[in-house]
């Protein structure tokens, strides 16, 4: 065994996951596609000026073309994109049994978290709008953070 | 294989993704361009609601201009002390009744990033006749659009809370013949000696006091004691 870990490379070698754990990281993954796809959509829209994003939602409006949008020049959705992408990639590789990926996959989606958070804040008590893109992404987000909580530890 | 899936996986959706976002970025960027390229100008005659019969007939009138007080502002919506001045002249619009006449003169000042579309906003709604409610929009919400980015998202919503026709707004405050009007108005300004903003003017005098309620009040109420007294 140990010659066969050698002969593979410095990456630790894949392990057995119980069927739960599989099926949770599936959820994750499926999850986090949800979310790159949202903050994709938000990213493009940002990029190319697109009014008609929030269609007859003006609150949503006001959040998508507030300051907090973008940070020097980059559109905010564009962090939680490459975010979601990197939640998704982790969690392939979690399921494929690396064991070394759990720990940052939870510190990125402790990352996502806090920021969903203050974005939340942000929308509620700074511009007093709501955008149904950026709440759904939140939603994702705590969604994201209950599952990974709920994966059984590996035996 | 079973090493090289998870990745494989990755590198596919990661493809997948951009090519999907590249293509829906090229089809949302061609056709807005040309959608704002044939946008027709749309009509001067309703430009004004009582301004018919005044100057160029583009400046926006307030009020009877028949008032014994006619107080002439030249304002640009991204400066502060213009919505200051907005509001009091607000409260002094209702204060004075009949007996005040406000008119309104574009002056986007090249200092602000944001005026001459705001400028275009207010003149597009002063198409479908709703000029002084989008003046008053842009002047009260003016800290929450002026540090944005894309200022045309919040100028939609404020014509659709106003029940404007949104298409036709849109339209409309790109129109170059809207700006023109808008340059006509500033360079007229900039004739009479208008240099910053706001700048007022009582019955064509030019006040160069604060903007203070108090002051400009004394202001009107002289006005009004002079054309009593001639």
């Amino acid at each position: 065994m140990a010659q066969r870990e050698k002969q593979l490379g410095e990456l630790p070698e894949p392990q057995g996951l119980s069927r739960s754990a599989v099926i949770i990281y599936c959820i994750v993954a499926v999850i986090a596609l949800l979310g790159l796809a949202d903050a994709t959509y938000l990213t493009i829209a940002h990029l190319t000026g697109d009014d008609a994003v929030c269609g007859s939602l003006a609150g949503c409006s006001i959040v998508l073309g507030s300051s907090y949008a973008s940070i020097k020049g980059i559109p905010t959705a564009s962090f939680g994109a490459a975010a979601y992408f990197t939640v998704f990639s982790l969690t392939v590789l979690a399921a494929f049994g690396y064991p070394w990926v759990k720990r940052l996959l939870t510190l990125i989606i402790g990352l996502m978290l806090l920021t969903s958070l203050y974005l939340l804040y942000l929308q509620a008590f700074v511009l007093h709008a709501f955008c149904p893109f950026c709440l759904f992404s939140a939603a994702l987000t705590f969604f994201l953070a209950g599952l990974l909580l709920a994966v059984p530890a590996a035996p | 294989m079973k090493r090289i899936l998870p990745f494989l996986i990755i590198v596919v959706v990661g493809l997948i993704t951009v090519g999907i976002a590249t293509a829906v970025y090229r089809h949302k960027v061609h056709p807005a361009n040309a959608t704002a390229a044939s946008a027709s100008p749309p009509a001067v005659a309703s430009a004004t609601k009582d301004g018919a019969d005044v100057d160029d007939g583009t400046r926006h009138v307030h009020g009877r201009l028949d008032a014994p007080v006619k107080l002439e502002i030249y304002g640009d919506f991204q400066c502060p002390s213009c919505a200051g001045a907005s509001s009091v002249i607000g409260e002094l619009e209702k204060e004075y009744g009949n007996r005040l006449c406000v008119i309104y003169y574009e002056f986007p000042l090249a200092m602000h990033k944001h005026s001459r579309e705001a400028a275009l906003a207010a003149e597009a709604a002063g198409l479908q006749g709703k000029f002084w409610e989008m003046h008053d929009a842009l002047y009260q919400y003016q800290n929450v659009w002026s540090n944005a980015t894309n200022v045309n998202i919040f100028f939609d919503t404020y014509a659709q809370t106003l029940g404007l026709d949104v298409a036709r707004f849109r339209a409309d405050r790109v129109s170059p013949m809207l700006l023109a009007q808008i340059q006509a108005q500033a360079d007229a300004g900039a004739a009479r000696g208008v240099e910053n903003t706001p700048t007022l003017f009582v019955n064509g005098v030019q006040i160069r006091a604060a903007f203070s309620k108090e002051s400009l009040k004394g202001m009107l109420d002289q006005a009004l004691a002079a054309k009593k007294g001639s």
